[in-house]
C-alpha cells in the first residue's frame, strides 16, 4: 500500500509524527507483527496486506506515554477499540495521529491450512495492491488455489461495517466482507440442551493452554494489575482436563470485558489452540443488547456503558431460569 | 467402624447484604423460624459487592448452590448498588446456562431487614431445589474434592 507508506514518510519527514505505529513482516511471510517505525529507512519493512490482521489500539496505551505524536493505522474495527479506550482514558487522542486504513477482509492462515494445504511456503496474492479473489498458496508440494473468502478470519464474515468511527484521515477503499451474523452461532449453542452444552464447551475448553494470549491481546482487557496473575487465582497450573478452573478463567476474562467488549475477535485470532472465545464475548454481547438494549461497545464515547448504568425496571436475574 | 451417610446433604452459599438480608436472616432467627442448617451465609456490605468470581469460586470449591440476597430494587443502602447487582448476576447467570451449568443452582431473592419470613421460606426453597438437583458435578474442581 504505497499510498499509505509515502503519506507516513511525510508526516515523519515534516515532524508532524515521530513515530509510526504499522505492522511488519514476521518471521513468516504470513505472520504480520506490529512494529513501531521511527526513520524512513524503517518504513521499508512496513507492510499493510491480507494478514495485518492485529488490532493495533492496544499498543496506543504505552505509546501515548511516549514523547510526540504516533501515526497509528485502524482498520475499521479498530478503530471502535481506540474509541472504547479512549472513552476509559487509557489513551490519549492528542497524542494519536490516526489513519483509517481501509480493509478488504482478513486472512487466516488456519483456515487455509484447514482446507488441507500443507507445507505452506508464501502466500501469493494477499498484497493489498493484488487483493485477488483467489490466492496461489506456494507450498513444498506446488502451487495451490484457495478463495480469499474461504481464508477468511471468522470476525471478517461477520463484519461490524467499513466506517471508521475515528480518524484523522482514511487511505484506501474498501470491500465488504459481510456474509453471516454473528449471534447465528450463540443461538444454535442456546438451543442445545444443557449436557451438549457442557459437552460442548468442556471438549472446547479443555483444549485451553492458559497460555494468557487472549488477555493479553484484548484492547478490552487492559488493566495493569490482573486478577488472573494473582498467585491465589492459581490459573498458572494446568491439571485435570476435568477441573473447573479453564471455564472460570473464560467465564471471568469474558465477564471482565463485558459491555466494553467491540467484539474485534482478536481473542479467537491469537488463540493458538483455536478456541471459538468470541462465543463467550458474543454470548454477554446478545444478552446486554436483548435485555437492555441495542449496545455498540466503542460506538459512541458518551453513550454509558451497560454495565456502569440501569434502570429501575430492569429485568431480575429470574429470567434466565424462566427462559429455558 | 465408620459411620455410613448416603444421604445427601447440600452445601449452600448464601451472601446475604449488611443491612437488609442478614438483618432479616437474624428476624429470621429471633423469630424461631426454621431454615435448614445447610445454608451458610455470607456477609457482605451490599449485594453488589459479590463479585462473579465469588460465585464460580464458592462452586470450585464444592457449593452445590449459591443465592445473593439483598435489599429490594431502590431500599439499597448505599442507593443504587443492587441495581448494578442486578444487571450484573443477569448476565451472569445466562452465562452460566450458555455452557450448561444448571440454572437453578444460582438464584437472587431481595430479603428486606422486615421480612424473617420471607428469608425463611426463600432458604427451604432453595434448599429443596438444589436437593431435586442434586450433587454439584459440573461445576466443581476435581482437585477441591475431599
Amino acid at each position: 500500500m504505497q499510498e499509505l507508506i509515502n503519506r507516513a514518510k511525510e508526516l515523519l519527514a515534516n515532524g508532524t509524527v515521530a513515530r509510526v505505529l504499522g505492522w511488519k513482516k514476521g518471521d513468516l511471510s504470513y505472520n504480520c507483527e506490529p512494529a513501531f517505525f521511527e526513520t524512513a529507512e524503517d518504513m521499508e519493512n512496513f507492510v499493510y496486506d491480507g494478514f495485518c490482521g492485529a488490532n493495533l489500539s492496544k499498543y496506543m496505551i504505552e505509546a501515548s506515554k511516549l514523547e510526540g505524536k504516533t501515526l497509528v493505522c485502524l482498520k475499521p474495527c479498530d478503530s471502535y477499540s481506540f474509541v472504547q479506550l479512549m472513552k476509559e482514558h487509557r489513551v490519549d487522542r492528542e497524542k494519536a495521529y490516526i489513519i483509517g486504513v481501509a480493509c478488504r477482509g482478513k486472512l487466516d492462515i488456519e483456515k487455509i491450512k484447514a482446507q488441507g494445504i500443507k507445507g505452506i511456503e508464501s502466500v501469493e496474492g494477499a498484497a493489498w495492491e493484488d487483493a485477488n479473489d483467489v490466492l496461489t498458496v506456494k507450498t513444498f508440494y506446488g502451487d495451490k488455489t484457495c478463495n480469499w473468502s474461504d481464508a477468511m478470519l471468522e470476525r471478517c464474515h461477520v463484519c461490524k461495517g467499513k466506517e471508521h468511527v475515528i480518524f484523522d484521515e482514511q487511505i484506501g477503499e474498501s470491500r465488504e466482507t459481510k456474509d453471516a451474523d454473528r449471534f447465528d452461532r450463540v443461538a444454535e449453542i442456546e438451543a442445545m440442551s444443557p449436557e451438549e452444552k457442557f459437552a460442548f464447551f468442556r471438549s472446547e475448553l479443555s483444549k485451553c493452554i492458559r497460555c494468557n494470549a487472549c488477555r493479553n491481546v484484548c484492547p478490552a482487557c487492559s488493566c495493569r494489575k490482573c486478577v488472573f496473575d494473582s498467585t491465589k487465582f492459581d490459573s498458572a497450573q494446568k491439571a485435570n482436563t476435568d477441573s473447573f478452573e479453564e471455564k472460570m478463567f473464560h467465564i471471568i476474562r469474558a465477564f471482565h470485558v463485558a459491555g466494553r467488549c467491540t467484539d474485534c475477535g482478536e481473542c479467537s485470532r491469537v488463540c493458538p489452540q483455536g478456541i471459538p472465545l468470541h462465543l463467550f464475548n458474543r454470548k454477554f454481547i446478545k444478552d446486554i443488547n436483548e435485555f437492555y438494549g441495542e449496545y455498540q461497545a466503542g460506538a459512541d464515547i458518551d453513550e454509558k456503558a451497560p454495565l456502569t448504568n440501569f434502570t429501575f425496571d430492569d429485568v431480575e436475574p429470574g429470567i434466565v431460569a424462566e427462559r429455558g | 467402624m465408620s459411620i455410613e451417610n448416603k444421604e445427601f446433604r447440600p452445601k449452600i452459599v448464601a451472601f446475604c447484604c449488611n443491612w437488609c438480608s442478614y438483618a432479616g436472616a437474624d428476624l429470621a432467627g429471633s423469630s424461631r423460624l426454621a431454615y435448614p442448617a445447610d445454608v451458610k451465609i455470607i456477609r457482605v456490605p451490599c449485594s453488589c459487592r459479590v463479585n462473579p468470581m465469588f460465585i464460580l469460586r464458592a462452586f470450585q470449591k464444592g457449593a452445590d448452590g449459591v443465592i445473593i440476597c439483598g435489599c429490594h430494587p431502590g431500599d439499597c443502602h448505599y442507593s443504587t448498588g443492587n441495581y448494578y447487582a442486578r444487571r450484573r448476576m443477569t448476565l451472569l447467570f445466562s452465562m452460566l446456562d450458555y455452557i450448561g451449568i444448571e440454572n437453578g443452582r444460582t438464584r437472587v431473592e431481595w430479603v428486606s431487614a422486615a421480612e424473617g419470613v420471607k428469608f425463611s421460606t426463600t432458604m427451604n426453597e432453595f434448599v429443596e431445589k438444589i436437593h431435586s438437583l442434586g450433587e454439584n458435578v459440573r461445576l466443581e474442581d476435581l482437585r477441591c474434592k475431599n
